[in-house]
């Protein structure tokens, strides 16, 4: 007799295996991949590989003597928590750090609530904010591919725009002041700004966030739906004071936004699963994305928002249920 | 059931924390080294045994109707007691812990064995309940204190180890969940094999 | 074993007006025996945190004055045998990341700074609590230095300060209740 294998929810068919989409998903990634190694040299393939590495091992060992499953190791999904998580530290992290990430990665966010499918949150995010608050110094002195800002031409490393432009604004600076020391918007496309592994290229990201819309790998609403809401929300904020508040494209440039709105809120596992769900789901992520820049305690709030969008996936999925076949679609079903 | 098996099981079997998952407010609050959850715990233990020898005494006199708020009283007693000790002459400990020690009137632990236990159990059987579950308690918190200051801080007993601080995040709340997750997992590993 | 008291009204009142009366008993005889302990603790508490920032003394006479901000610090004039040896300030910020800080400062007479200890912080574990002398030596930059010429801010800010690494805010507070110590030690020295 055959025994077939259930994976985790939600059971909605497509022509998609997961190993499919997690290559995809690597494929999409490597733009950024040579960004990082072009401006980062060594330390981002050092990196990238302890990174990728460990999370392969960890999964492995888990699996095998923990778990006693069948080994999900060729799927796919630890490769692309491990180049995620490269991609979100800074690249001169100390070795042994990116191998802890690795392990809360798989073993705290993913193993312990049963293995791909079943985890509540995005197990790259969770290593990197467990990384975050671990080690808050080594977590936030981003190594500078070039000069960040002209002021500190001298240091090796450095604040990210955002950091530097929240620090300033401490110190009664305004915003066009504080802009004048930072690079222009088309160095921030290319990768010219201080930041975590993946994060500081807008242009390879964008390349890469194509690239799996074109290939169906993720759908546009979760990833649109964050960027408009962070564009309308910062602004408002900056038509109502533009000395107080950063003019939305900076926003939508810098810091991790563009790598998470494609590469991590859209997670199949921990996102929702109607397009309604989904718009509601990138809107929470992009409002507390700016409530984090503008009032947080952290100049960057990306990775906050997605764990904490991720939390509500549940309840958002019990609100916006899938149409069930054969009823009409302008019902409106009161269940 | 007896008199031993009264006193382990507040140990393994019914540990307050890592079974019946009572009194979770200190426990997650103040565990960021081991000798404040010994502190905790040893508290706590004080207020349990006094109480539930007090409220076993009176469980007789006491009408139904009114009980509960004269346990909250004998309890409440017993805590302002202890905190009025600890401030003379322990006021280091006293600082750490904080307003933690004033809630310990409304730790779930105390109240609870006072009504499922000593209100109904001879002052003896009370005592040896409340010092079991009180060490237990104790013996949880200076579990997860231990572990946390490990991870977090590199030391124990404030004894460093490690030059620096390790992991920060386990000296902070969410690592406070964390390790308590853990442990309680391995907690159920162990007793589902024994 | 005994009958369980009724529950009626009389059993009830008597009841709790017994059990809080000989609570009340309890407590306020716990009260008294512990009172003179604490009172002696908080002392020690004191005593120990002027000593940790001035050299020996014999006797403290304590000052309260008013400072720049329309608060008050307490000012403690230390002496031995008679002659002065110096002043230690219980001084504080409200610019910490946490929220309040206090400080002790002690001072010698021509205004050089002997000392510092940290008396409560809340600033975050591993970063803004690097202020206090157990976690790393941030503190000690200051012994020695006198304020008049040895600028209490920040280098980012154009002062002499070597800041916390990832921590410039706690580092700017422990500047601001310096630099508030020292004005107000300055501006009561004659008087």
């Amino acid at each position: 007799m055959t025994m077939f294998t259930i994976a985790g929810s939600p059971h909605i068919h497509g022509d998609n295996s997961t190993k499919k989409i997690m290559y995809g998903v690597v494929i999409a990634m490597i733009p950024a991949m040579l960004v990082s190694i072009y401006y980062f040299g060594f330390n981002a393939v050092r990196v990238l590989l302890l990174a990728t590495v460990s999370s392969l091992f960890f999964e492995w060992v888990i699996q095998k003597y923990l778990i006693k499953g069948p080994l999900t190791i060729t799927d796919g999904s630890a490769l692309v928590t491990g180049v995620l998580l490269a991609f979100n530290v800074p690249t001169n992290l100390p070795g042994w750090m990116v191998v802890i990430g690795a392990l809360v990665a798989i073993g705290m966010a993913k193993m312990s609530f049963g293995g791909l499918g079943k985890n509540v949150f995005n197990p790259a995010l969770v290593a990197r904010v467990f990384l975050l608050i671990s080690f808050p110094v080594q977590m936030t002195s981003w190594p500078k591919p070039i000069s960040i800002t002209k002021s500190f031409v001298d240091v090796i490393t450095g604040p990210t725009p955002l950091g530097f432009i929240k620090e300033g604004l401490g110190t009664g600076k305004t915003v066009s002041q504080l802009q004048a020391e930072l690079p222009g918007y088309f160095d921030y496309l290319i990768g010219r700004m201080g930041g975590s592994m993946g994060e500081v290229s807008a242009a390879a990201l964008i390349l890469g966030g194509i690239y799996m819309l074109w290939h169906k790998i993720i759908t546009w609403e979760i990833p649109v739906s964050i960027l408009v809401t962070v564009f309308t929300f910062s602004g408002i904020m900056w038509l109502i004071n533009p000395k107080m508040y950063v003019d939305p494209v900076f926003e939508l440039l810098t810091g991790g936004l563009l790598l998470g709105a494609f590469f991590m809120a859209t997670d199949m596992v921990t996102s929702p699963m109607t397009r309604g769900g989904q718009l509601l789901f990138g809107f929470g992520i992009g409002l507390i994305t700016i409530l984090i820049r503008i009032w947080g305690a952290f100049p960057e709030g990306v990775s906050f928002a997605i764990l904490l969008m991720n939390a509500a996936v549940p309840l958002i999925n019990r609100g916006f249920k899938p149409r069930r076949f054969g009823t009409n679609p302008g019902v409106v079903m009161n269940n | 059931m007896n008199q031993l098996q009264n006193f382990t099981k507040g140990f393994v079997k019914e540990n307050p924390v890592f079974v019946l998952v009572l009194g979770m407010c200190p426990t997650l609050g103040v565990t960021s080294t081991a000798i404040n959850g010994l502190g905790m715990g040893l508290a706590t233990t004080f207020v349990l045994v006094m109480s539930n020898i007090v409220v076993s005494i009176v469980r007789n006199v006491i009408p139904d109707k009114v009980r509960i708020p004269a346990f909250i009283v004998i309890i409440a007693s017993f805590v302002t007691i202890v905190e009025l000790l600890m401030q003379a002459y322990t006021p280091a400990l006293f600082e750490s812990l904080g307003i933690f020690i004033p809630l310990i009137v409304v730790n779930c632990i105390v109240l609870g064995r006072a009504e499922a236990f000593a209100s109904k159990n001879p002052v003896g059987s009370s005592l040896i309940d409340g010092l079991g579950m009180g060490l237990g308690f104790a013996f949880a918190l200076t579990l997860l204190g231990s572990v946390r200051e490990l991870l977090g801080s590199g030391a124990i007993f404030g004894l460093n180890l490690i030059k620096g601080d390790l992991m920060l995040v386990f000296v902070l709340a969410p690592g406070a969940f964390i390790a308590l997750g853990y442990l309680i997992a391995i907690m159920n590993r162990l007793s589902k094999t024994s | 074993m005994a009958s369980k008291t009724e529950s009626n009204f009389k059993n009830m009142v008597l009841t709790l007006f017994l059990v809080t009366g000989i609570a009340a008993l309890a407590l306020g005889g716990v009260y008294s025996l512990t009172k003179e302990p604490i009172a002696i603790a908080r002392q020690k508490k004191l005593e120990a945190a002027i000593k940790a920032v001035l050299p020996d003394f014999d006797t403290i006479v304590k000052k309260k004055v008013p400072d720049p901000d329309g608060d008050s610090l307490i000012l403690y004039n230390a002496e031995k045998g008679g002659s002065p040896t110096g002043v230690a300030v219980k001084t504080y910020s409200n610019k910490g990341f946490g929220g309040t800080i206090d400080i002790m400062v002690g001072f010698t007479e021509d205004g050089t700074i002997t000392n510092t200890t940290v008396l409560s912080q809340k600033e975050t574990p591993g970063l803004g609590d690097k202020m206090k002398k157990s976690k790393s030596n941030f503190s000690e930059q200051f012994i020695g230095k006198d304020p008049a010429n040895f600028k209490l801010k920040v280098k980012k800010d154009g002062g002499d300060v070597d800041a916390i690494t990832a921590a410039t805010i706690s580092s700017r507070a422990f500047c601001d209740a310096l630099q508030r110590a020292y004005d107000t030690y300055k501006e009561n020295q004659d008087k």
